[in-house]
């Protein structure tokens, strides 16, 4: 039961990441883009499906909560300040997709907003995975840190890289969905986007060596964990070739599959942990019977269908934005 | 524990969520109604039903989008600001909440892009389908939250285990009778705000004498589910007292203003009770008609404040008045809503220009009738934040400091404000410019339902005529 919901926070958490970051992505390149078409092209892409990626974050949310109380109560209480800038940026950028097209001479406003929004959500996302890895202070499971306690240079760090790997996937989803001098401006940006993930996955790196993070030792210890970055780098030089072939569809799963493996490798250098070297899985979770009624409702039955939903979402607005515009 | 931080999370906490209710309050009932005109456009084909279904789901849209981003707020900040609580009560509360998340979030987030964009793109079936999902999914949405607002009120079906609520008959939490009495009162009063605003659209227009097929269709069909719905609500809202008499006397004490034991017990209409003296001033009283509203007697005995210890009593003004004005809200729309629906039967309505004025105004009344009803339910559940079992002074975050409390307290005041300034006046304009949309485009042109202002640029000049922004 403890086991299933893990794998089913990872999925959500995962799917979040790749589904939220395109979106949050192409918010953050709407700040760059200019000229009013352009920008409109950019956010039809995202428009029909930003509400069912957001919902993702609520799902890990009330996942953590319902599976893992106390790994809930602890982090929602040591990223206090970093979660609420996260939720008013969310707002802010949430708010755009309606409040813009309504709009007429306040529009900028919205423009704004909504690339602002983006930027404070992601880079407080990656913030809060950089606190995470470094580790903070709890005692008897509490914490005790102080406001600022997550802050540090490698969360700060960690923030501007996820603002830069969300870029990236959100330049890929462009390049998939839109056509003309859009993709074409975007696909201009993957190398930059990418060299620059790559220099903070190295910065990353180094400073893990200097600072002998624990995590670092973990690696050592698990020598398999190197399939990861492994699968990582070959999806990067696939990358890199559709890129210079101008292909538009394989560049967004390339990167999609980079994430993942990012991904894969920070959470299985975390097992058996939760919270770093603090809670373990099996202390954080909740009692067999929470569990149980969560697994034979919503886990087996439920979950399947929202993967559907989202599989309809797609299904219904896939191919090319631009292409299809000429029906509204 | 830092007092100030307890005081300022339970303002933030009152705030966000006072701010929140109004947007799902109100696309519940539209989402359900937008199903209908759909429904009814397919069966009969009349071009009025599709009209308005184009112009209420720009409305919708706008709502809805708030409604969200001001949802997404509520699953966190149990955590963040109710820390004890959340690990406490996170077997139970965490798996309601995600019953609700998976069966109603995703649902109405997968189909809302549909309803918005998708109309060219899927078979007009499952363009109805996709419609009904979304208002499936906000009813189910306010299901799981009554169900767990209410085994706050009454907790029932758990022990308590090292210091955790350890659920042991989930049919009892879920199916107990609190959760049956409240959820349809929710739900009803949700239907209600959105029959009063479709309905006091339709008085505008009608006052401003535009629109009037439209116009109508709104006014007597907002009208006369009002007029069905009022009666049933003013009964559900009994019953709903009636639970409240019998799991939280202290709080049904509070809202009776009754500060001792009394046999049998008068009914305060109205009065300013004072606790200092633990009495009130200027009370207007019925003798025995307390006992019959509390326990269908006319000689039983009702509880007074005085009977619980004093750190163990709710505030007694807010639901006081709270109750009083929901009530009051509740008669004021019944005489709109019965007068409106007979004088629509003698097709005398656009004749009497006072009740149209009067039907046009009365559109905040709900709103008013949900806030007050829940402080009446949540001021008066004080000072526990799961009644009975776990203080709200010892539920918060033990290592929140004021400061931090403060500057997000702050932040969330001024980005509601902006965005909900914003937003009303966005939707504002939308009812002012009518079904015919802003741009002044022919009602029924060559592309009839152009679905939103995303997808669908209006020419900037035409704009600049109409909004006056």
């Amino acid at each position: 039961m403890v086991t299933f919901w893990v794998a089913l926070l990872a999925i959500s958490i995962l799917i979040y990441l790749l589904l939220d970051g395109f979106d949050l992505g192409v918010g953050m390149l709407f700040g760059l883009a200019d000229g009013e078409a352009r920008r409109d092209e950019m956010l039809r892409t995202i428009a029909p499906v930003w509400d069912g990626n957001e919902t993702w974050l609520v799902v890990t949310g009330v996942i953590m909560w319902g599976a893992f109380p106390l790994v809930y109560a602890m982090l929602m209480s040591a990223f206090y300040i970093p979660v609420v800038v996260m939720l008013l940026g969310l707002i802010l950028r949430g708010v755009a997709f309606e409040f813009r097209g309504k709009a007429s001479r306040s529009r900028r406003i919205w423009d704004i907003s909504f690339s602002a929004g983006s930027f404070a959500a992601s880079f407080m996302q990656g913030a809060m995975v950089g606190a995470l890895v470094k580790g903070l202070q709890f005692a008897n499971g509490e914490y005790a840190g102080g406001t600022f306690g997550w802050q540090s240079g490698f969360s700060v760090l960690c923030g501007i890289g996820l603002c830069f790997g969300y870029a990236l996937l959100g330049a890929c989803w462009l390049v998939r969905k839109c056509e003309g001098p859009t993709r074409d401006a975007t696909r201009r940006q993957i190398p930059l986007l990418a060299v620059a993930v790559l220099v903070f996955l190295v910065i990353v790196f180094t400073h893990a060596l200097a600072e002998h993070l624990p995590i670092l030792r973990r690696w050592v210890e698990r020598p398999y964990l190197f399939v990861f970055p492994l699968i990582g780098a070959g999806a990067a030089a696939v990358l890199a070739t559709s890129i210079l072939r101008h292909n538009d569809y394989w560049p967004f799963h390339m990167v999609s599959l980079i994430f993942a493996a990012a991904f894969g490798t920070l959470a299985l250098s975390f097992w058996p942990y939760m919270i770093p070297f603090v809670v373990t899985i099996d202390e954080a979770a909740a009692p067999h019977a929470s569990l149980a009624f969560m697994f034979w409702g919503e886990g087996l039955f439920v979950f399947p269908l929202m993967l559907l939903y989202v599989a309809v979402g797609y299904r219904v607005f896939r191919g090319k934005t631009a292409a299809t515009a000429d029906h509204y | 524990m830092d007092p100030t931080a307890l005081l300022l999370s339970r303002l933030q906490f009152a705030f966000t969520i006072s701010f929140h209710i109004i947007f799902p309050a109100f696309t519940i009932g539209l989402a359900a109604w937008l199903t209908v005109l759909e429904a009814m456009h397919q069966y009969t084909g009349k071009p009025v039903y599709r009209t308005l279904f184009a112009f209420w789901l720009k409305i919708f849209g706008v709502a809805f989008g708030m409604g969200v981003v001001s949802g997404v707020v509520m699953a966190f900040q149990f955590g963040t600001n109710w820390s004890v609580l959340s690990k406490m009560s996170g077997p139970i509360q965490g798996p309601l909440l995600s019953y609700e998340t998976f069966t109603a979030f995703m649902l109405e987030a997968g189909f809302f892009g549909i309803l918005i964009f998708g109309r060219p793109r899927v078979p007009p079936w499952f363009y109805l389908f996709s419609t009904a999902m979304v208002a499936l999914g906000t009813t189910l949405s306010a299901f799981w939250i009554m169900v767990n607002n209410s085994w706050m009120q009454v907790p029932t079906g758990y022990v308590l285990e090292n210091g955790q609520f350890v659920p042991n008959d989930w049919a009892q939490i879920i199916f107990n009778r609190v959760v049956w009495v409240r959820f349809p009162h929710m739900l009803l009063a949700s239907y209600l705000t959105g029959a009063f605003c479709v309905a006091a659209t339709g008085a505008w227009y009608l006052l401003r004498r535009t629109y009037r097929m439209e116009a109508y269709v709104m006014l007597r069909m907002g009208l006369a589910l009002a007029a069905v719905l009022l009666p049933v609500q003013l009964f559900i809202g009994h019953l709903v007292g009636d639970y409240v008499h019998d799991y939280q006397p202290a709080k049904f004490a509070a809202i009776e203003a009754r500060w001792h034991d009394e046999q049998p017990a008068a009914e305060v209409l109205i009065a300013i009770p004072d606790s200092s003296t633990e009495s009130n001033k200027y009370a207007i009283s019925i003798p025995v008609l307390g006992s019959i509203i509390g326990s269908m007697s006319l000689t039983s005995k009702e509880v007074g404040l005085t009977s619980f210890a004093p750190q163990d009593r709710p505030a007694v003004a807010i639901p006081f008045f709270a109750f009083r004005i929901m009530v009051g809200c509740g008669f004021v729309m019944l005489g709109l809503a019965w007068f409106g629906t007979w004088l629509s039967f003698k097709h005398r309505l656009d004749r009497s220009r006072l009740l149209l004025w009067g039907i046009f105004l009365s559109f905040p009344l709900p709103w008013i009738a949900i806030l007050t009803g829940w402080y009446t339910a949540e001021v008066g559940r004080q000072p526990w934040t799961i009644y009975g079992v776990l203080r709200t002074a010892d539920a918060v975050t033990p290592s929140l400091t004021a400061a931090a409390a403060t500057a997000s307290l702050i932040l969330f005041v001024a980005v509601y404000a902006f965005i909900f300034s914003f937003g009303t006046y966005y939707i504002y304009r939308l009812l002012r410019a009518g079904p015919a949309g802003l741009g002044g485009k022919p009602l029924h042109g060559p592309v009839p339902n152009r679905p939103m202002s995303l997808a669908d640029p209006v020419p900037a000049p035409q704009l600049h005529l109409e909004a006056g922004e």
